[in-house]
């Protein structure tokens, strides 16, 4: 493989190794900050075992989400100096003004929001949570609005160097895709983070312990999905006519549409035939593609075939990566809803089977949002500015024996620090919001078992009947 | 606003504020991967906990100038990230493995019940790598990188030097010295007594490496050694040296005597003058020999975009992270006594 192959590869995996952190800690980030107001204004302290625990979660989560960022902000310039050489004008400012707005805010309230409590009053931790939880949505806008300005660009112009002049930055910022995929980015987050405290929750109501806890965090996660499941595909249905106007390919693509037809089907599962133009072994249902992407019975739609084969994306990779995403979607909805009927009916809290289902569904959410970024890269190729740049012109004048070494040290520590955050997380996880007595000064909740002197909080068991939360 | 920007003090605005995230990245990050180097030395475990209970509230907003620096140099200079990233890929990767490393080791060490050694050794080693690294970075920054046509164009392993070497083993001596300076402020008792020793030892190190370094890259890059011994330079530049060598003086003598942040304020001034002496070295070059602060800026509207939010937002970052410290200040401490009372009201 070639240097930009490689690049490829090296970039697609970070990236796509760093996107679960914050889709993870956008979400939990806002949870704790929710529980921390309940906390400080109603004094329960049900509000705070809860808090500490997904806090400690949380802090897990946003490490992660840090060291792996940090990596893809040096990347763009190691292995895309090419596209940075050309785009530094439009996305520089707008990763600056990330840096400034968001990821200080949250490095300066971070460490009173995890070690400040009790060095500082609940009001002032409140606020300390709060800004942290504003700036990953504030980090999460600004890095949206530049990979929106990639798959849409607009408010900048090229000179004959192919380098890119800023002429206005509102539209270099609000491009046409840029509302829709913000908001179903963030709503993705919380989504997926209802069904991760969902998930949690219900283990302990499972197992019986810290039942208290478990049914307050189990009942709001599902009011929460109940919202943002519904939500999460009105947004995906506009992102998605949005990308019909405005990247006509990458949407027949998703749908598997081959040929330009006034009226499409829908086209539930085949096999793109890159090679011959065509799908193999399609099932498809008359006029729906047609009724959701047109809102008519014979509305117009593009066909991958309006461009020559070497302007198309990789068909298959784009229309199964979209039928994950949208088949997660409907299980996250169709869980939520029944959720919702067992509440009516007063059995949320002791159906076994919707336990196991909501366990389930845990991971779900990580799995849509990584088939969602597959559909808007991969979609977007062979260009990484679309139809501007082509992804060939970006790369860096490195070797690719550099490259292969990076990309193999990434797949090995990757690896190692997704099993140490399982491993570590899991067992903050399983184990539950067990500590009512106050954490120590430095790390809340977490006990110095190995050395005595600092063992502050006495631990209880997990052990079922020990709990005192349990009565 | 834009025609001022086209004049020719804006480079010197922008490569200020750069200089400015570069030195606060070294200082700030300097302390707490110093703190790293010196982990494993510590005699014993509580002494390891102590050590990162002093800098786990601030080592990310610490190493978040980094990213700073990163993406300012993309936003104002971008030739010099697009000539000098991929011209130090396998340092700069091999830092990033060791930021991984030493980041996690923060959250993961304090879980650990059974491995905790092995984060313990995570973290030393990571923060260890990653010093070297960017001394490797700096000192192929000294020597030269080759360029042709605007773009890096030399091979992977083009940036290594001696002079990298040489600076690689002057910053773990460095910030080693910021780490325990650090330590003698923030710790006491059993901890504090270490870190004063350890002390010593890397004063050592960083002063031969200051040495060394001086001496070496006279000797080596010609365009350095003019700027240095030139006249009149060498008249109006002799007091950097001089301060240098008063700063260690006083470092030397002050490690037992005097206030408990003398150690890490004086610490702190050695690495200022370094800087200094670096700038002198390599003005106006932002690739150096091939681009100038002018030659690498990005446009003008650019740059009034940035040079709004800069001097709005960087003065507030600056006071709430002042802020955080503040929070934290005093002695740090394991018990928990004072904690119940307050979280509970
Ligand atoms: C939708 C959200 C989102 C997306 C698409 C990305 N990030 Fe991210 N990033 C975050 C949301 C986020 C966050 C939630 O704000 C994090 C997670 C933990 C944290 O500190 O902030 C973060 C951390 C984070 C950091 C560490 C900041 C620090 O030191 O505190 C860097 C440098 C980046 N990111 C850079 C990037 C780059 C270059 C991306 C794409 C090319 C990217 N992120 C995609
Ligand atoms: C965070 C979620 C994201 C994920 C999971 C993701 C995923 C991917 C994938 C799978 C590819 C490879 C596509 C291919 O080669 O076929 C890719 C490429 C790329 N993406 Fe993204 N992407 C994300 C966000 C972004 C953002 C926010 C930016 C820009 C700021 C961006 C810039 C790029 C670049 C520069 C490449 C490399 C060139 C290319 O192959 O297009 N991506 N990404
Ligand atoms: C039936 C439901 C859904 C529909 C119709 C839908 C639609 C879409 C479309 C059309 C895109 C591609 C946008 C483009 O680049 O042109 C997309 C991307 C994406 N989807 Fe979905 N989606 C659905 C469910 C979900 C769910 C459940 C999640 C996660 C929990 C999710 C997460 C994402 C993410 C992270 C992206 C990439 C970022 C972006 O471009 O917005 N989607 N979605």
């Amino acid at each position: 493989m070639d240097a930009v192959a490689l690049s490829r590869l090296q970039f697609a995996f970070t990236i796509g190794f760093h996107i679960l952190w914050p889709t993870l800690t956008i979400g939990t980030a806002w949870f704790v900050t929710v529980l921390s107001a309940l906390w400080w204004r109603t004094g329960n302290t049900v509000y705070r075992d809860l808090m500490r625990f997904w806090m400690r979660l949380f802090a897990l989560g946003f490490g992660m989400g840090v060291v792996t960022g940090i990596v893809l902000s040096y990347e763009i310039g190691t292995n895309w100096a090419g596209f940075s050489r050309s785009v530094a004008n439009v996305l520089g400012p707008l990763f600056a003004y990330e840096t400034m707005t968001a990821f200080f805010l949250e490095a300066g309230f971070i460490g009173i929001m995890l070690f400040g409590e009790g060095r500082v009053s609940k009001g002032a931790h409140f606020f300390a949570c709060l800004m942290v939880a504003m700036g990953a949505l504030i980090s999460s806008t600004w890095i949206i609005a530049a990979n929106s300005w990639m798959q849409t660009p607009a408010g900048a112009v090229a000179d004959a160097q192919g380098i890119y002049h800023v002429v206005s930055w509102w539209d270099v910022i609000f491009t046409a895709s840029f509302p829709y995929r913000l908001a179903h980015m963030v709503c993705a987050s919380f989504l997926t983070c209802s069904f991760v405290i969902a998930g949690v929750s219900a283990f302990h109501l499972w197992r019986g312990q810290h039942v208290a806890a478990s049914r307050t965090a189990f009942s709001m996660a599902l009011w929460l999905a109940l919202v943002l499941a519904p939500l999460q595909i009105f947004i995906g249905d506009m992102h998605g006519r949005n990308t019909m106007v405005e990247q006509p390919t990458k949407l027949a693509a998703m749908e598997g549409l081959w040929e330009t037809t006034k009226g499409p089907a829908m086209t539930v599962i085949a096999w793109p035939d890159m090679a011959a133009q065509k799908n193999l072994y399609a099932i498809d249902i008359p006029h729906l593609a047609s009724l959701y992407l047109t809102h008519s019975w014979d509305g117009q739609v593009q066909g991958l075939k309006a461009v020559p084969p070497a302007d198309q994306p990789n068909v298959p990779i784009v229309f199964f990566a979209f039928r994950i995403m949208a088949g997660i979607g409907v299980v996250l909805l169709a869980t939520a809803i029944t959720g919702f009927v067992l509440r009516l009916r007063g059995r949320l809290f002791t159906a076994r089977w919707f336990q196991f289902l909501t366990m389930a569904t845990t991971p779900l959410g990580f799995l849509a949002v990584l088939a969602g970024w597959t559909v808007t890269e991969a979609g977007r190729q062979p260009w990484i500015i679309y139809g501007a740049l082509r992804t060939a012109d970006a790369a860096a004048p490195v070797a690719a024996g550099a490259v292969t070494t990076s990309l193999l040290i990434f797949f090995a520590v990757y690896n190692v620090l997704l099993l140490a955050f399982v491993w570590f997380a899991g067992r903050v996880a399983l184990k539950g919001p067990i500590d009512s007595a106050p954490p120590t000064r430095e790390h809340p909740g977490m006990e110095r078992s190995t050395l005595g002197a600092f063992t502050t909080s006495p631990v209880p068991s997990p052990v079922r009947g020990t709990d005192p939360a349990r009565a | 606003m834009t025609e001022l920007l086209q004049a020719d003090t804006v480079p010197l605005v922008f490569a200020a504020v750069a200089v400015f995230c570069v030195t606060v990245y070294v200082l700030a990050d300097g302390l707490d991967l110093g703190v790293g180097i010196l982990f494993l030395a510590a005699p014993r475990d509580a002494d390891r906990d102590l050590m990162m209970a002093s800098i786990e509230p601030v080592w990310d907003g610490n190493e978040t100038w980094l990213v700073m620096g990163g993406t300012l140099l993309f936003a104002a200079f971008p030739a010099g990230y697009y000539i000098l990233l991929p011209a130090f890929y396998l340092p700069i990767m091999f830092m990033l493995f060791a930021l991984i490393f030493r980041g996690v080791a923060f959250g993961f060490r304090l879980q650990a019940t059974r491995f905790r050694l092995v984060w313990d050794i995570a973290f030393f080693a990571g923060s260890v790598l990653a010093t070297f690294c960017q001394g490797l970075i700096l000192g192929g920054l000294i020597t030269g990188v080759p360029v042709e046509n605007g773009m890096f164009a030399g091979g992977p392993f083009s940036f290594l030097s001696l002079l990298g070497v040489l600076c690689g083993a002057g910053l773990v001596g460095g910030y080693a010295l910021i780490g325990a300076g650090w330590l003698i402020w923030k710790t006491d008792g059993a901890t504090q007594v270490f870190a004063r020793e350890i002390a010593h030892a890397a004063l050592i190190l960083t002063g031969a490496m200051m040495a060394l370094v001086s001496a070496w890259s006279a000797w080596s890059v010609p365009e350095v050694a003019v700027r240095w011994f030139a006249f009149p330079n060498l008249a109006l530049l002799a007091p950097v040296p001089l301060v240098t060598l008063a700063v260690i003086v006083a470092l030397w003598r002050g490690i037992w005597e005097g206030g408990q942040a003398r150690t890490f304020l004086l610490a702190l001034a050695l690495f200022a003058l370094g800087l200094v002496g670096l700038i002198v070295s390599l003005w106006p070059y932002l690739v150096p020999r091939h681009v100038t602060v002018w030659d690498g800026m990005s446009d003008p509207q650019s740059l009034a975009f940035l040079a709004v939010g800069i001097a709005i937002i960087i003065p507030i970052v600056l006071a709430y992270q002042a802020h955080a410290y503040w929070v934290f200040r005093g002695k740090t401490v394991h018990e928990h006594g004072a904690y119940g009372g307050h979280a509970g009201s």
